[in-house]
């Protein structure tokens, strides 16, 4: 980790910005969730959970009684907005694969400069939990990533290719970290912004592929 | 009519044997047939398939059937959760078998089984681990792997109504896996929480058809409560 960058409260802000009015969303486990109380309630997004709810609502803190029937895909007590309705598994993957998720927000373990994902599974590990995140990733129409730029042992994230198991190829289509937001196109990274009190020079040093800086620009968090 | 209605949840898994591939409904802790369960616990019932969302959440649901040494092999999308303590355990020593699949592709080859399908043509998983042995499709430019469909001997569900013919409904987020499951086994138990009359259920709401339902239970008030109070 770089001493400098944002607080994982601040990229989930920006990631919230990215969310446009009426997108249906799916929101993986894990830091994708800090993402849900940063979105302005007035742009009626619609959120997915993969275990069949349509218009999940924010989690419930401190009622007392858990509804074990109205959990998040986090299983955490959740609500569900007014018109919210529930649909069975295979329907609630028809949604997703079938091109009704304008974003989903995933966590990775890597992702390649090419759009492929990682975030299943650690290398040379007898298995892992894939859950929802295969067909989320391959069906949604932006794949956007919530992660740190680089692992706690200082290697980068941003690769550009995989060494870690794919979980869907060519997907990712922005990357969200500490040190600003990088989108993909074209097989390349591009730092469209860049966290504030950050050098442009040490995201390119942080990230294991080329990293095209000639429109970045400076973050502007809320005061 | 069919009499479907049993007395208890032991009554009810009666048929049930040993090596058996089952399905059982659930998603965490949401629409798990607990009290079915505990009955195939009770009947001490051995190398069992349990094809499921998860591998169990702390001690419950699927956890007490790998706790009773009831489990040869999990079917799961999600093994590795935190509360899966007691699947983790037994995998690690390698006393139960795993297959991962991804949950969507798992929900689409148990809707092809009950649909009577031999698979589905799926985008997930090309390119992945998951693709290992796997025939792959192009179609229009597209890759797609092929899956299997998938079929089991016995069902367990969880509904939250039930009428004397077997219709079931869900409530909320509970029906996750149940009624594709409910579909596509040849023998199918239900758990639900009550029963009402028949012609009670409005029929544009009945999700399950009868049709699909061998045998119900209801109305069990030990285990497996929907609400619950936080700790």
């Amino acid at each position: 980790m770089t001493t400098t960058g944002l607080t994982l409260d601040q990229i989930a802000w920006r990631l919230a910005q990215e969310l446009e009015p009426d997108w249906v969303v799916n929101v993986g486990i894990g830091m994708p969730l800090a993402v849900v109380p940063f979105v302005d309630p007035a742009k009626d997004i619609i959120f997915h959970s993969e275990n069949g709810i349509i218009g999940m609502g924010p989690e419930l803190e401190g009622t007392g009684v858990v509804d074990n029937d109205l959990l998040s895909a986090g299983k955490r007590p959740v609500s569900l907005i007014p018109g919210g309705s529930f649909v069975h598994h295979a329907d609630s993957f028809a949604l997703a694969r079938g091109g009704r998720l304008d974003a989903a927000i995933l966590g990775a373990y890597q992702v390649a400069s090419n759009g492929d994902l990682a975030n299943w599974k650690l290398p040379g590990a007898r298995t892992g939990s894939i859950g929802g995140a295969m067909d989320i990733a391959i069906g949604a129409r932006r794949v956007l990533a919530i992660m740190t730029h680089k692992t706690r042992d200082g290697e980068p994230k941003l690769v550009e290719r995989l060494t870690y198991p794919p979980t869907a190829l060519g997907v990712v289509t922005k990357v969200f970290t500490d040190l600003g937001v990088i989108a993909i196109r074209e097989g390349r990274f591009i730092l469209e912004e860049v966290a504030p009190g950050v050098e442009v020079g040490e995201v390119s040093a942080a990230t294991g592929a080329e990293l095209c800086t000639e429109k970045t620009c400076i973050m502007s968090l809320p005061r | 009519m069919k009499p479907k209605r049993k007395t208890s949840a032991q009554e009810a898994v009666e048929r049930m044997h040993d090596d058996a591939v089952v399905f059982i409904g659930g998603f965490g802790r949401g629409g798990v047939p607990e009290n079915l369960i505990e009955a195939v616990c009770q009947k001490r019932l051995r190398g069992l398939t349990i094809v499921s969302n998860n591998a169990g959440t702390s001690s419950t649901g699927i956890a007490r059937l790998l706790e009773e040494g009831c489990v040869r092999k999990v079917v799961c999308s999600f093994p590795l959760a935190k509360e899966s303590v007691v699947f983790k355990g037994l995998y690690n020593k390698g006393l139960v078998d795993l297959e991962v699949v991804p949950q969507g592709t798992m929900a689409e080859r148990i809707r092809a089984g009950g649909a009577g399908l031999g698979g589905v043509l799926t985008p997930t998983g090309v390119g992945t681990d998951i693709a290992e042995g796997k025939q792959v499709i192009e179609l229009d430019g597209r890759n797609y792997l092929l899956e299997r469909a998938m079929r089991a001997d016995f069902a367990l569900v969880k509904a939250h109504k039930v009428d004397p013919m077997g219709n079931l409904v869900y409530r909320k987020a509970a029906r996750n896996f149940n009624p594709i499951m409910a579909m596509a086994a040849d023998w199918v138990m239900v758990e639900a929480t009550t029963e009402v009359g028949v012609g009670d259920l409005d029929p544009e709401a009945i999700v399950t058809p009868g049709v699909y339902v061998d045998a119900y239970v209801a109305a069990i008030a030990s285990a497996g409560q929907s609400m619950e109070t936080a700790a």
